[in-house]
């Protein structure tokens, strides 16, 4: 990877409770990347992304994002890192209450000064970019899944950021929504110069769309490369994840006693 | 002796499990003060921009005018009839104004419309928060850079607290008329009387303002109440349930122990 990191994870530990999620993760992102992390439910996906945009704290290690240690930035310095961040979350989270128009000039008008006349063309862009020109006057629950994601998005880029995080970006989505995501995904990162770094599970349409992948499995970066190099991995667990193989390192059971003792077959016996 | 030591554990555990209970409502009252006061310090942008707070006095206020208007009603026409059947069996059937007056503006105005206030406006308040949270729109709206206690919340507490005296007020005024129209209209009690006796006997600042007071108090607690409970709300359509459930029965009971207090402040047998 290039040296020009824009987020660098640096021996990242991170628990819930007594429940440690992270241990020691290292991790670099270049700019102007879509990057994939990959990895089981579970597995902390998520919370790579939370620490990024400082909504949690690391309990061991760094992040950091343009030369800034996340955790240590006061309310004000987060904000203003945090306006140059996007998010798209898993279903969208759209201000139900706004409509389709309102909801992408939302970030316009609360960190901005400018003309409602500039901040119409600037949404209709917006929209326009992702193919949804047509929709503005639309509430959130007029919306099929993928629109609303498409929104979603909008509103996410409407203030050009430098970084746009993607939660699971594809779940429940139909094949032709999904590959319009991906596509604007791969489209938007290029031609907004944007860095992008998407948690998912979809393998095909991610091998397809980014530049690197991380897995994650049990608090680890597993394994980490290009699309090439993930498909002919030999490592198990990514050999298991690319295959969608039901047994391997990641295993079929939860883990439990023994079967023969929750089925009392012994005490029978006796 | 097994059964003594079985007895004493059984004791221990239920010791425990109270002592549990109480440091949680401690720690989670301790948890909605400040709550509350991170509101009131981040209320400023919403005064800034006062379209934010005229929209949810709209939500909470305008939207709860027919429920408190019809209530106002039929609680003042039965004031009236329950006190025209009493006061002429001694002859003052005159001063039934009086007593619907009375009644209303210093009590029944302020704590029914509020107890009508916490299930309409304060259980919409408490659900529509804890959605938005189930539904990552603050989450969201944090990742925006944009502070969702004072975008969503600091708004939505204001928005309740102007419009509960002014529903108390529109609530007695309703009852008032009721009261006026089953005794006079219907019954045939003097115009005259009832109006110039209620006028002689309900003093403004003592009656009237001590009213506004307490809606003004019962706003506040109850919109505090709804707002922490949403914003506390587990992210789920249980946890929003059983929010929602919380701040009318908190609120409730909150309203009635508050008004006893403020009652004995207020009136202490003087006049």
């Amino acid at each position: 990877m290039a040296d020009d990191a824009l987020i660098e994870f640096s021996k990242v530990n991170f628990s819930y409770g007594p429940r440690p999620i992270l241990k020691g993760v290292d991790m670099r992102m270049s700019r102007g990347q879509v990057i994939a992390i990959m990895g089981g439910s579970g597995s902390g996906k998520t919370t790579l992304l939370r620490l990024i945009g400082g909504e949690v704290r690391p309990s061991a290690g760094s992040v950091t994002v343009a030369g800034q240690v996340v955790h240590e930035l006061g309310r004000n310095e987060l904000f203003r890192l945090r306006r140059k961040m996007g998010m798209l979350f898993q279903f969208g989270a759209l201000f139900t209450d706004l409509s389709v128009f309102d909801n992408v000039a939302f970030q316009m008008r609360e960190h901005t000064n400018l003309p409602e006349s500039m901040i119409r063309d600037l949404v209709l862009m917006k929209l326009h970019a992702v193919g949804l020109r047509g929709a503005c006057h639309l509430m959130p629950a007029q919306l099929s899944g993928g629109m609303a994601r498409r929104v979603a998005l909008a509103r996410s880029i409407a203030l050009d950021p430098m970084l746009m995080m993607f939660d699971e970006p594809f779940t429940g989505l139909d094949p032709i929504s999904l590959s319009v995501i991906g596509g604007l995904i791969r489209r938007l990162t290029d031609t907004l110069g944007m860095t992008s770094i998407l948690v998912t599970h979809d393998v095909q349409e991610s091998l397809r769309i980014v530049d690197y992948i991380y897995f994650l499995a049990d608090g680890v970066i597993a394994a980490h490369g290009t699309p090439d190099e993930v498909r002919e991995s030999k490592v198990p667990f990514v050999h298991q994840f690319i295959h969608g193989e039901t047994d391997g390192p990641v295993p079929f059971h939860y883990q439990a006693q023994a079967y023969s003792q929750d089925l009392d077959i012994g005490v029978m016996e006796r | 002796m097994i059964g003594m030591i079985s007895l004493a554990k059984r004791i221990k555990t239920i010791i425990e499990s109270i002592g549990h209970r109480v440091v949680d409502s401690i720690w989670r009252l301790g948890c909605a003060t400040r709550f509350v006061l991170l509101v009131l310090l981040k209320s400023m942008p919403g005064f800034l921009r006062f379209h934010l707070i005229t929209r949810e006095i709209y939500f909470a206020g305008v939207l709860s005018l027919i429920i408190i208007l019809v209530s106002g009603l039929f609680v003042g026409m039965v004031l009236g009839l329950q006190g025209y059947e009493t006061l002429q069996k001694f002859g003052s059937e005159s001063a039934v104004g009086t007593l619907v007056a009375l009644s209303l503006v210093r009590e029944l105005g302020p704590v029914i419309a509020a107890l009508l206030f916490a299930s309409r406006a304060g259980s919409a308040m408490t659900a529509e928060i804890g959605l938005m949270k189930a539904t990552e729109q603050l989450a969201a709206m944090g990742m925006m850079a944009v502070d969702p206690i004072a975008r969503i919340v600091a708004p939505r507490f204001w928005g309740g607290v102007f419009s509960m005296p002014l529903l108390a007020a529109m609530f007695s005024v309703m009852g008032v008329f009721g009261g006026y129209l089953v005794t006079v209209v219907f019954i045939g009690v003097d115009e005259g009387s009832f109006w110039s006796q209620m006028q002689s006997s309900v003093d403004f600042r003592y009656d009237i303002v001590n009213g506004v007071i307490k809606s003004c108090f019962f706003g506040v607690v109850i919109t505090a109440i709804a707002v922490f409970e949403g914003f506390d709300a587990p992210p789920t359509a249980e946890g929003v349930s059983g929010a929602t459930t919380r701040t009318v029965v908190t609120s409730s009971l909150a309203i009635l122990g508050l008004d006893f207090v403020l009652t004995a402040f207020m009136f202490r047998g003087v006049s």
